[in-house]
């Protein structure tokens, strides 16, 4: 089905915070995820008869198990501050964009519900009860969100509406009310092992075909291996990497840098996914049953090192929440952890991103490069949101900042920042992450690119850059789409490690 | 008759307010954090994080990346609030400790700067429309509230005086469960009045961010979780099946 149509926005010199726009994407919603999906993940097929109820003590549980979640809702206090921070928001004008309004679908019924103000005196204090309109709107306003946390770099408290929106598609998921696109997806990684469901002789065809490719290209055998047990490295990508423009390029460059360092290696084909779209749902048995395969795969395979593709929330899985989940990082004196550390080389950090691995190698003078060869590149470079506001790199704050640039500045001469305010921790999100990746959401997606358009659209006219390296699947997948909207080549976005395979020099190293 | 209200009013206010953050601070503290999730930029080490929270307590940090006006207004307000809590410390005090002393002069002129930034902190309410979408009656409410002590309590030091000896009598003797005569003075009942209602809607309100942001895990956590396992009691228990 086609997407509605819209009118992409302008661009302009100077951002601006649009005025109020009552309703404008009221008509934005992703399709409902059908009963097989939902009861795949062990959630009600569809809407349960009694979901007032249901979604408000599911609401209570939540409360129990997330400090987050219970002091968020208590804490704000209306301020303001969030309220031009969100790029939908300032890409849609719709107010219930903006943070706070967005988070308060949910305060709203936790006030009525949980708080003795909102017992008392509900019109006071913005208090709701959970009616069909509210539940509809938390299903429309919960997928305009893309857990990206620009809004808690600016809150006085750190509220993160992520967490708010996690716990919305929690409490929608346990009354059969769940979004197709992830519930779909997660089903697959769990029936075939990643989100594109790629079977693994279909992995091993393309990997081979990608050896062929850059055999032709290079007259180098440069070998991209699957499930060789005693690997050194176990490489856990996001499975678009296998096969999507310009995704693809990115793993051609892991592969170069492996065989360029000497470092064996090998894709998992149980663990042939990164992305971990359990974090999406905000549903921890999920995110925790997904990140498993991981730990299983490393067991298995026997490796010493974990590292993760160019992906922006799997980083932050990886990164933040691995070893809470599975053990895969270090310092834990409980047995389930301790079996997986003590075969991990704990002289490497656990896990670690690619980025990290190039930078160290270079560091080290393991690799060398040919600058010259990406010449015809004006580079920028977009921070992918999970990367730069809920992880890190490297041993010292800031380090997912500096690291990915440095390696940038070590294969290309050309190299532009965008403006302060919309990169580092301030970065805007894509308009395509947290599980709304989907084209019934093109509208919002192309909307909620608009600041990152303006900014890019800003290196352009100043500098010429024809490319934007950025390091998540999403970010590349979402450029991909909404580019040519704004007028630009869709060729423009690419990986880091795109760049890194251009320049590389592979063979003899002297 | 007086006497006796305010004395009633002003225990049962200190009770409310006492066993009210108590429960709250309680709940915070015994409900896990089940994943770590500190926002960029965030310190390594718990020093890092003493040293974050500080900033964020005292200077507003992430307000003052955020938006200036709120943050100015805010800042005003919440360091005027301060010493004007300060100033009053003298009431319940005897002798009146010598800092105490000094802040007086300060406390005097942050009466009308605490108003002020209530006063700017309110416009926004009306003048911003992003604001004023966001705005419950509560809100408006909780700054005319904080509003009418400040300018009750102005009023009582420039225009229409009170016995303030008296009043310390009072609040002295309440500690000390001797119960004193309070001046009749109809400034001080409005204010008396509006300062127990504040205390007594505190725990029930959004004056909870106070508590709230030393228990807010984006600000509160050491990005350190490659270095260290971070488990919370529930999770742990999904490694047992």
């Amino acid at each position: 089905m086609a997407a509605a149509e819209f009118t992409t926005p302008e661009l302009k010199e100077y951002a601006e915070i649009p005025a109020l726009q009552p309703g404008a994407m009221a008509e934005s919603k992703p399709y409902v995820a059908s009963d097989k999906m939902n009861e795949a993940l062990g959630f009600p097929g569809e809407l349960v008869p009694d979901w007032e109820q249901k979604a408000v003590a599911r609401l209570g549980e939540l409360l129990k198990k997330y400090r987050s979640l219970k002091v968020y809702l208590d804490a704000c206090v209306h301020c303001g501050a969030c309220t031009d921070k969100c790029h939908y928001f300032l890409g849609t004008g719709d107010p219930k964009n903006m943070p706070v309004a967005r988070q308060d679908l949910l305060r709203g019924v936790y006030r009525r519900h949980f708080t003795l103000a909102g017992k008392l005196f509900p019109k006071l204090v913005g208090a709701t009860e959970l009616t069909r309109e509210v539940l509809d709107d938390w299903f429309k306003y919960y997928h305009q969100c893309s857990e990206c946390r620009r809004c808690s770099v600016f809150c006085p408290y750190g509220i993160d509406t992520a967490e708010i929106t996690m716990a919305g598609r929690e409490i929608l998921d346990s009354v059969g009310y769940g979004q197709k696109y992830s519930n779909e997806i997660i089903g697959k990684v769990h029936k075939i092992g990643n989100n594109l469901g790629l079977p693994g002789p279909a992995l091993e065809d393309t990997l081979q075909g990608v050896e062929e490719d850059v055999k032709e290209d290079t007259g180098v055998d440069v070998r991209y291996p699957l499930d060789v047990k005693g690997a050194e490295v176990l490489l856990v990508t996001p499975s678009a990497d296998f096969f999507a423009e310009p995704h693809i390029d990115s793993l051609i460059g892991y592969g170069k840098v492996f065989h360029a360092a000497g470092i064996s290696w090998t894709l998992s084909s149980k663990a042939s996914e990164a992305g971990n779209f359990g974090m999406f749902i905000g549903n921890y048995e999920q995110l925790r049953k997904i990140a498993l395969r991981i730990r299983e795969a490393a067991l298995e395979l026997g490796v010493k090192r974990i590292v993760v593709g160019e992906c922006g929330h799997a980083w932050r899985v990886a990164y933040s929440f691995w070893n809470t989940l599975t053990g895969i990082g270090a310092g834990a004196n409980d047995p389930f952890a301790v079996q997986l550390q003590s075969q991990l080389d704990q002289r490497y950090k656990q896990p670690a991103h690619i980025c990290e691995l190039t930078w160290d190698l270079i560091q080290r003078g393991a690799l060398k490069f040919d600058k010259e060869a990406n010449d015809h590149r004006i580079v920028t470079f977009h921070d992918s949101c999970n990367v730069a506001r809920a992880s890190r790199m490297g041993d010292t704050p800031g380090g997912q900042f500096e690291i990915p640039r440095s390696i940038i500045k070590a294969v290309a001469n050309k190299y532009v920042e965008m403006a302060p305010g919309t990169t580092h921790e301030a970065t805007f999100c894509c308009g395509g992450g947290g599980g709304i990746l989907t084209d019934e959401l093109l509208e919002l997606r192309v909307k909620g690119a608009l600041p990152r358009m303006d900014a890019l659209n800003q290196v352009v006219e100043r500098h010429g850059v024809n490319f934007m390296a950025t390091i998540c699947a999403i970010c590349k997948a979402q450029f991909t789409k909404v580019l040519p909207y704004y007028k630009f080549n869709r060729g423009m976005v690419g990986g880091v490690h795109q760049l890194v395979s251009t320049a590389i020099r592979l063979g003899s190293n002297d | 008759m007086a006497t006796i209200f305010f004395a009633v009013l002003f225990y049962a206010a200190t009770a409310i307010l006492v066993a009210g953050l108590a429960v709250k601070i309680a709940d915070y503290f015994r409900t896990p954090a089940p994943l770590k999730i500190p926002t960029t930029p965030a310190p390594t080490t718990t020093g890092g994080v003493v040293l974050r929270m500080l900033r964020e307590v005292a200077l507003f940090e992430s307000l003052f990346k955020s938006n200036l006006w709120i943050w100015a207004f805010g800042i005003l307000f919440h360091g005027a609030l301060l010493l004007v809590l300060l100033r009053h410390l003298r009431y319940f005090t005897e002798p009146v400790w010598f800092w105490v002393g000094w802040v007086q002069p300060f406390g005097l002129y942050a009466g009308f700067a605490m108003v002020a930034g209530l006063f700017g902190l309110w416009g926004r309410r009306f003048l911003v429309e992003r604001i004023r979408y966001i705005s419950t009656p509560s809100d408006h409410l909780m700054l005319a509230l904080l509003a009418g002590i400040g300018l009750s309590g102005l009023g009582m030091k420039f225009l229409m005086h009170t016995d303030i000896v008296a009043v310390k009598a009072f609040f002295l003797g309440l500690m000390r469960f001797d119960l004193q005569p309070l001046p009749s003075h109809p400034g001080l009942y409005i204010h008396l009045t509006l300062v127990a209602l504040l205390m007594i809607i505190f725990p029930f309100s959004k004056l909870l961010h106070a508590p709230g942001v030393f228990f807010s895990p984006t600000r509160n956590q050491a990005d350190d979780p490659r270095e260290h396992r971070h488990l919370a009691p529930w999770a742990a228990e999904l490694e047992k099946n």
